[in-house]
């Protein structure tokens, strides 16, 4: 984005910035600074990603072996309960949203905060709340229903925190509707002079979209909590079949949200990969405005999908057709977004930088988890594949390595102007290839396996299962390794790490027009946009970044 | 949505005018509606698939509910949003007493909404119409009968919280609005307040035919 | 145990419609390949063609340069939508056959409970975590499920049933080979969920006579001996009985007309129908009858329903003759 500001600012690192203009930790408790709300979600959401690894790693541990020989079956499946739980609710969901979406908005819009920056700070608080109330249910022994709280087996049949974790759900989802409202207005309200729509970076866009899911769906997991809650309390029937009741409309109430939840999480991954496939290539998005609908699209269609869930819950068949040719159609804008980016490529400039390198295989597994997706939408596969290891390969080819993926992408991409620090090159390029192998190799025999009829969420399995299993948990030890160097170089690089300059990767978009790390306006000249994003054609390039390798 | 506005001066630092400001509220508000619509959707979409399912059940334990309470209560809501209009008005054209009054009026047809809601809350428990192992129900099809009690509390329940937090938030303006708190030029809370009434009054509206007159000339 | 797997990639094929899945899925994967590839390739192409040489090089921006921009976006939206549509079209195909059993099946019923499959054949035989049936007959589950909700899954034929609660569901294989197969449960029912796991054995048609004659005699009541049992047990018959004296609607040459209910609506006496008037019976009055049926929901299992069930499909309507006789 070409801006016009006059007079120029410095863009030496500030001798005040968001970061030290106050110290102590009431200054972070009780700010209303988006820069640093994003820091305390960050944090957060990073105690949950790890918690949930941990528990990821101890299931691969259990299913090393056919036999159900580590753990006992209950507390087995409360591990998988309870990291579907913290991964989703705690991590995938409120992820690049909660983190990069509310350093960058703002930012990237020429405005100096939130809407409400209060709300903002009160969704934080909501989602520590709902962590913490997890957190203490999982001291308690956690929850062994899967994270699909599946009536009335969650209602009837377990004796476990259903309960507590339902609260936590129900708090923690308000902190999700409370940052997409905060996004939509801020979005709609604050833009800077000239920032039309149409000059808005896709982050934005993704995030719009996004948010319109965040506002629409979560609403209905919440009711849908609070039902399950009286029912298992007051014994007040909503789906208990003894009480007269339907445990698949719980279903449905379940998936109309829960479908949706998924494009909540890879929105905006797709919103971060535009920007750094533009950046990198140092060149506009192919068809702009195909990628930006292409968004709301998804978000849209999104919403009509949620009968594929049930293809053999005892839907009618004819629901089945219905909901099958609708999930084919929300394939062709991930399509299009996909071969989009592709075409980007094409006489671009490209360069090898560790986000970029991210941005690639998040196109790869994406592609992959896509297609995959596809033939689960296909009703005649669907039958045979539902609830086998085919879904929890197609899942994760989607939420690790699609959105987490892009969560790591943007991490990298922004983290010089988030720390005005500059992280380690070599470690950061090993660090995104080593994920991609051990992803891949975690989760790709598990696709075989699933076609096998392995089914989910099972302890023990037959024998001739165990060869692709022991595939999948080694992999899934080198992914392990591959998220902790991250952790290590970004720690590193807070103390020790070179200045970055403003504009480390010489992209265009206002968040780069600011010093690293921005002061606490955000901008000590109001910005003003003359064209369209990723003018790359009429901007000054080159790095100003001293790489340390 | 517009609690932003309190401080030392009403205009927000982030905001570059009171129109934005403005705007921001209004919007914001409204879309903190489209939630709160989804919300309750849950619970409509589970009414309307049950009724469909058991109409003879759900017509019989419908018929249970006192229409007389029930329509004295529309009557009441729908006097409330009147009263809440006009406190409004009086923000907007800058008349303290005239929000305080009618905040006040306000105020009191919302209690008595809840305080109707509580008789014939009371009346349920007395004749065993509670979801629950004490549930009795003289009819063919209790157990579908006790589905439509478990979705009118629900639904009544959760729109009786919401005039709940409704009554308690008028309450705490009370004292703001007799000093002069909302100005022509920012009464936004003032305004976001009224949005948050009206929209449970409309729910209202929506649970009054499908609860207790749907059914009824049989 | 089972056969292991012959190929390393994919399960046994034992009945046709697992071929018809193995076919459109081969279809998927080759799209998923050739699309993947594709993508694959041109991106490592790209990134090595335009690799950036020297710093302050930019890219060109061929999309509002080149006209055509447009219509490759269109290409390459409505390619995709016309695979999509085919595959949705013969996925579709596909699940009419997994789903619709052809008539004439031989009738087994399936009770699953926490954490075990209860299985009773047509001739009354019952077996636990085990079916045996023959090669090349179509064989029809109607499954109930006593708690929680549970999944008929065999990966031989490539279909999974949900088994519910509140209805019966249907499954349907016709076995093309012998052997024994996976049966698991497809659908998470709380602690050992993966210990509700059992065998299908496909028998040679003969092998199956001579396994079901060898049964040991006390069990093998057929479902509708059993149910008229119940029937008279249960006192069911002083009421449902076919003479005009009966307070309750005659049951002979019930099963699978049409019933016009009090409010004047019609539904199907199918065996949900059936099942819901036992256990509740309010639900649905007749049109022309009282509602004073009590309830038998906790006097009867799931099994004694089935029972019951098969036994009213059996009553022929009185002009029939056959049900004159009975009491």
């Amino acid at each position: 984005m070409t801006t016009s500001p006059n007079p120029a600012p410095s863009l030496e690192a500030p001798r005040t910035h968001y970061l030290n203009a106050a110290y102590g930790l009431r200054s972070w408790l009780f700010t209303r600074d988006h820069k640093r709300i994003a820091l305390l979600y960050l944090v957060s959401v990073s105690v949950f990603f790890a918690l949930g690894g941990l528990m990821a790693v101890l299931i691969r541990m259990e299913l090393a072996t056919p036999d159900g020989d580590l753990f006992q079956p209950d507390i087995y499946n409360r591990l998988f309960t309870m990291h579907g739980v913290l991964m989703i609710f705690f991590f995938l969901i409120p992820g690049i949203p909660a983190v990069l979406g509310n350093f960058l908005i703002p930012l990237m819009i020429g405005a100096k905060d939130l809407a409400f920056p209060r709300i903002n700070l009160l969704s934080w608080y909501l989602y520590t709340a709902g962590g913490l109330f997890t957190l203490w249910a999982l001291l308690h022994g956690g929850v062994d229903t899967g994270w699909t709280f599946y009536t009335p087996l969650s209602t009837n049949y377990v004796n476990t925190s259903v309960l507590t974790v339902g609260v936590g759900i129900f708090i923690a989802g308000f902190s999700s509707i409370l940052t997409g409202l905060n996004f939509v207005i801020t979005i709609h309200r604050m833009r800077a002079p000239g920032l039309t729509w149409f000059r808005l970076p896709l982050f934005v866009w993704g995030h719009y979209a996004t948010s319109i899911i965040q506002i629409l769906g979560t609403p209905v997991i919440a009711i849908t909590i609070l039902m399950i809650a009286a029912e298992r309390t007051l014994h007040i029937g909503f789906f208990d079949p003894k009480l007269g009741g339907d445990p698949v409309l719980f279903q449905h109430l379940f998936w109309f949200y829960s479908h949706p939840a998924v494009y909540i999480m890879i929105l905006p991954a797709m919103g971060v990969v535009s920007e750094l496939v533009a950046t990198f290539a140092r060149k506009p998005i192919f068809g702009y405005r195909f990628v930006a609908f292409a968004s709301i699209g998804i978000a849209v269609l999104g919403f009509l999908v949620w009968g594929h869930h049930m293809f053999v819950a005892g839907e009618s068949i004819y629901a089945g057709v219905v909901f099958s040719v609708l999930s084919m159609l929300v394939a062709v804008p991930s399509a299009i977004k996909v071969f989009n980016w592709t075409a980007t490529l094409y006489k671009g400039s490209i360069s090898w930088d560790t986000p970029m390198l991210y941005a690639l295989g998040f196109i790869g597994l994406f592609t992959i988890g896509g297609l995959t997706g596809v033939m689960l939408a296909t009703l005649g596969i669907d039958a045979h594949v539902h609830d086998t290891y085919f879904i929890i390969a197609h899942f994760h080819y989607i939420m690790v390595g699609g959105a987490i993926m892009g969560y790591l992408g943007g991490l990298h991409f922004w983290w010089p102007k988030i720390t005005g620090r500059l992280y380690p090159v070599f470690w950061s390029k090993l660090s995104a290839l080593v994920i991609f192998i051990g992803f891949n190799v975690t989760f790709f025999p598990q696709f075989i396996l699933g076609y096998l009829g392995m089914p989910r969420r099972y302890h023990s399995y037959p024998p001739e299962f165990q060869v692709l299993n022991v595939m999948s948990s080694a992999g899934a030890t080198v992914l392990g390794l591959g998220y902790l160097m991250p952790l290590v170089y970004f720690v590193w690089s807070m103390r020790y790490g070179p200045r970055a300059t403003a504009n480390p990767w010489g992209a265009t978009g206002l968040e780069w027009q600011t010093t690293s790390p921005p002061p606490v306006e955000n901008f000590t000249v109001r910005p003003v946009v003359t064209a369209p994003p990723y003018t790359y054609a009429s901007a000054p390039a080159g790095k100003e970044a001293a790489d340390v390798g | 949505m517009s609690v932003e506005t309190h401080g030392a001066s009403d205009l927000a630092h982030h905001f570059d005018s009171y129109e934005q400001q403005k705007e921001s509220a209004t919007l914001g508000m409204w879309t903190f509606l489209v939630t709160e619509i989804l919300f309750f959707g849950g619970l409509f979409a589970a009414y309307s698939l049950y009724r469909s399912l058991y109409p003879e059940a759900f017509r019989a334990a419908s018929h249970t509910l006192d229409i007389r309470l029930g329509a004295l209560n529309t009557a009441v809501l729908i006097g409330s949003s009147l009263t809440m209009a006009l406190a409004v008005r009086g923000g907007q054209i800058g008349k303290p007493k005239v929000t305080f009054g009618m905040l006040l009026a306000t105020l009191a047809l919302g209690s008595t909404f809840l305080g109707v809601k509580a008789i014939e809350y009371a009346d349920k428990f007395h004749h065993h119409h509670v979801p629950g192992a004490l549930f009795h129900f003289e009819g063919p099809d209790a157990v579908h009968a006790q589905l439509f009690f478990s979705l009118y509390f629900g639904m009544t329940g959760l729109h009786a919280l919401h005039m709940i937090i409704g009554v308690a938030i008028l309450a705490g303006m009370l004292r703001p609005a007799l000093r002069g708190a909302w100005t022509p030029r920012n009464h936004n809370f003032l305004e976001g307040m009224g949005l948050y009434w009206h929209f449970v009054d409309l729910v209202w509206i929506f649970l009054f035919p499908l609860l207790y007159l749907i059914g009824r000339h049989h | 145990m089972p056969n292991i797997p012959s190929s390393p990639l994919l399960p046994e094929q034992a009945s046709d419609v697992a071929r018809s899945v193995d076919h459109l899925m081969l279809f998927a994967l080759s799209g998923l390949v050739i699309f993947s590839a594709l993508i694959a390739a041109l991106v490592l192409v790209f990134m090595i063609r335009y690799r950036r040489t020297h710093e302050g090089q930019v890219g060109e921006d061929i999309y509002e340069t080149n006209p055509k921009s447009h219509v490759l976006e269109i290409v390459w939206s409505v390619i995709p939508l016309g695979l999509l549509l085919i595959l949705f079209g013969w996925g579709t195909r596909v699940f009419f056959e997994q789903n619709r059993p052809p008539a004439g099946a031989a009738q087994y019923w399936v009770t699953g409970r926490q954490w075990m499959w209860k299985i009773q054949h047509p001739n009354g035989r019952r077996e636990i975590n085990e079916l045996h049936v023959p090669m090349g007959q179509a064989v029809q589950l109607r499954m109930i499920s006593e708690d929680v909700i549970h999944d008929f899954f065999v990966p031989a034929f490539r279909v999974h049933v949900d088994v519910l609660p509140t209805r019966y569901t249907t499954y349907w294989f016709k076995a093309n080979r012998t052997g024994e197969f996976h049966l698991f449960c497809g659908q998470y029912c709380g602690t050992e969920h993966s210990k509700m796991v059992g065998k299908v054995v496909v028998m040679e048609p003969r092998a199956y006579e001579a396994w079901l004659a060898n049964e040991p005699a006390a069990g093998a009541v057929p479902a509708v001996a059993s149910g008229e049992q119940l029937f008279v047990a249960k006192s069911c018959n002083t009421c449902h009985r076919p003479d005009s004296s009966a307070r309750a609607p005659v049951l002979n040459g019930l099963f699978g007309t049409q019933v016009t209910l009090q409010d004047g609506t019609k539904v199907t006496a199918n065996e949900d129908y059936v099942r819901e008037s036992i256990l509740n019976p309010g639900a649905k009055i007749v049109q022309g009858y009282q509602p004073v049926m009590p309830t038998f929901k906790g006097q009867v299992t799931e099994e004694e329903l089935i029972q019951l069930v098969n036994y009213v499909k059996t009553l022929k309507a009185p002009d029939g003759g056959a049900a004159e006789a009975r009491k």
